[in-house]
């Protein structure tokens, strides 16, 4: 199977070399074949699994629970400025 | 060559629950950056979401009152994309299988009818933080308070034929969510926004490639960024150039829309089953529950404050425009019940107006139902005229004293005595002798002169009804 490593790589925000590349890719591609096999299993009138468990979703009272631990978990951030996550630039 | 518009639009509405959607942080709006924020929407590692039942009802609800379907299984999924303010790289949506599917809104339509717009699907989905770039250099500053906030989308079908038309469906669908209370749909604060997507084409050919409008956040915007649109598109095709499909950022302060080609690259969501919530599993039971709990929808309370009340179509529009405006007007029916009409004509005309430059909401009006209903009775006894009524109105507004005890203190009682009014007419004919003989040659018209001096000289307490009927004969002499 043949895999765009590049893109991929770029939308997961992953840094490669183009030895990586070329390295990754045919890796990709035979666990992607391998998942393949799962197609020529006949699937006819079997309901898609949603979940591995069959169980309905527990649902939150809408109570707030939480309060604020603002500089607890700052704590580990790289940057804070006045309570604000500080991160280069992101806007064009 | 004549083009058609094609319209079709995806409003995010933010569900007004006290708490997040898979978490248990406040949503309150406006608090200290970053004080409402835990593990869970932070996007720790680790962590479980667990969706907040509430928002899930709203969303039914909503769908109930589109006449959608209710899918009794529905599916959460990944949206997977990266922006600092949304921490865990994925944004928890519904995308298989949405937990509303197939409804549609009435607008009005051309010659007094209406035009259905379908209603594709409502998804639920989680709010991402807020990002703040102006003013800094180099870097953004990030809030997530926002982060985690339950949404549902509300995707429209390409139904639409004009910018008046999107305008006209979400100034409906923002009504109806203010009356389910499903939201506090306030735009500025960002809890109802809209993507427009448009295209144009020749009628009888396929539809055109769509631009799809992001960040509009007023109705006036909408209409202007969407009249933008079309024209840079047909501007385009006639040039001899082509639509592109991408996303257009419009900046209301130019008046004009840019593209935001670098978000096309990661236009890849790569969706997928979002594996730490099993299927959202309801039943019929349920959905019916929240049927029975439905409250009258606007246009229900419209047509029955047409047929009880005797309303004009159009005060019965302005008085629907909320719940709250609509209970107002019905409390005060209650307590004035002789004459609705009347209720309908002060509260819209007088009470809303004073209020807006109060900057007062009807919920928050210094003049009660009551209050109000005590200066109309006054009126229809006629102890006051309605040209006094309005000062009266001033001075309750002021206060609060009732209109009976501002009416007697402020010695504003209408004269209704024959011989008081008498005697204020024959004292104006005497001090106007040209006026007079002119009226009495023939110039009829000066009877409004004669009426505009009486009720100046009564300080414009006399009825003015008895003015007018003493006027026509005493004029005559």
């Amino acid at each position: 199977m043949d895999i765009d490593v590049k893109k991929v790589a770029m939308l997961a925000r992953i840094r490669l070399t183009d030895s990586e590349a070329d390295e990754l890719g045919p890796q990709l591609g035979n666990i992607l074949g391998y998942i393949e096999k799962l197609s020529e299993v006949n699937t006819d009138g079997i309901a898609p699994t949603a979940h591995p468990h069959d169980a309905a979703m527990p649902l939150r009272a809408n109570v707030v629970t939480n309060s604020n631990r603002r500089d607890a978990l700052q704590a580990i951030a790289p940057r804070v400025e006045s309570g604000l996550y500080v991160v280069p630039k992101v806007i064009e | 060559m004549s083009w058609e518009v094609v319209i079709g639009l995806e409003v995010h509405v933010q569900i007004n629950t006290a708490t997040k959607a898979f978490c248990g942080c406040s949503t309150e709006f406006g608090s200290e950056p970053n004080t409402q924020t835990c593990p869970v929407c932070l996007g720790m590692p680790g962590q479980l979401p667990v969706l907040n039942g509430l928002a899930a009802e709203k969303t039914i609800l909503t769908g109930l009152a589109i006449n959608a379907g209710i899918n009794l299984e529905s599916k959460f999924d990944r949206k997977n994309y990266f922006y600092p303010d949304l921490p865990k790289g994925y944004q928890i949506s519904q995308f298989a299988v949405p937990l509303v599917e197939g409804g549609y809104l009435d607008i009005p339509g051309k010659d007094g009818g209406e035009k259905r717009i379908g209603i594709t699907r409502i998804h639920m989905e989680e709010d991402a933080g807020k990002s703040m770039h102006e003013g800094l250099d180099g870097v953004s500053h990030i809030d997530l308070n926002r982060s985690g906030v339950p949404l549902m989308e509300i995707v429209s079908e390409p139904d639409m034929r004009s910018a008046d038309e999107a305008i006209a469906y979400l100034k409906q669908l923002h009504q109806l969510i203010v009356f389910l209370d499903v939201s506090g749909a306030n735009m500025e604060m960002g809890q109802f926004r809209c993507d427009a997507n448009v295209s144009v084409h020749q009628p009888g050919t396929p539809f055109g490639t769509r631009a799809e409008l992001k960040n509009l956040n007023s109705f006036r915007f909408i209409k202007q960024a969407i009249e933008y649109e079309v024209n840079r598109q047909i501007e385009l095709i006639e040039d001899g150039g082509e639509v592109v499909q991408e996303t257009r950022l419009y900046d209301s302060a130019m008046g004009e829309s840019r593209s935001m080609r670098s978000k096309e690259e990661a236009h890849d969501y790569r969706y997928f089953p979002e594996p730490d919530l099993p299927p959202l599993r309801v039943t019929q039971q349920q959905v019916d529950q929240i049927r029975a709990g439905m409250p009258e929808l606007p246009g229900q309370l419209r047509h029955r404050f047409e047929r009880e009340y005797g309303l004009s179509s159009y005060d019965a529009d302005v008085l629907t425009q909320t719940r709250a405006l609509a209970d107002w007007y019905e409390s005060l029916v209650a307590a004035h019940p002789s004459d609705p009409k009347r209720c309908a004509n002060w509260l819209a005309n007088e009470l809303l107006g004073r209020l807006k430059e109060l900057g007062k909401e009807i919920e928050h009006s210094p003049v009660s139902a009551h209050r109000l209903a005590g200066m109309l009775d006054r009126i229809a006894d006629n102890t006051i005229s309605g040209k006094i009524a309005k000062d009266v109105l001033d001075a309750m507004l002021a206060s609060d004293a009732d209109a009976d005890a501002i009416i007697e203190a402020k010695g504003l009682k209408q004269v209704s005595d024959s011989g008081a009014i008498d005697a204020i007419i024959e004292a104006v004919m005497a001090a106007n002798p040209d006026q007079l003989a002119g009226y009495r040659a023939g110039k009829e018209k000066l009877m409004g002169f004669f009426v505009g001096q009486v009720m100046k000289a009564s300080k414009g307490q006399a009825n003015p009804g008895m003015v007018n009927q003493r006027l026509t004969v005493l004029l005559k002499g």
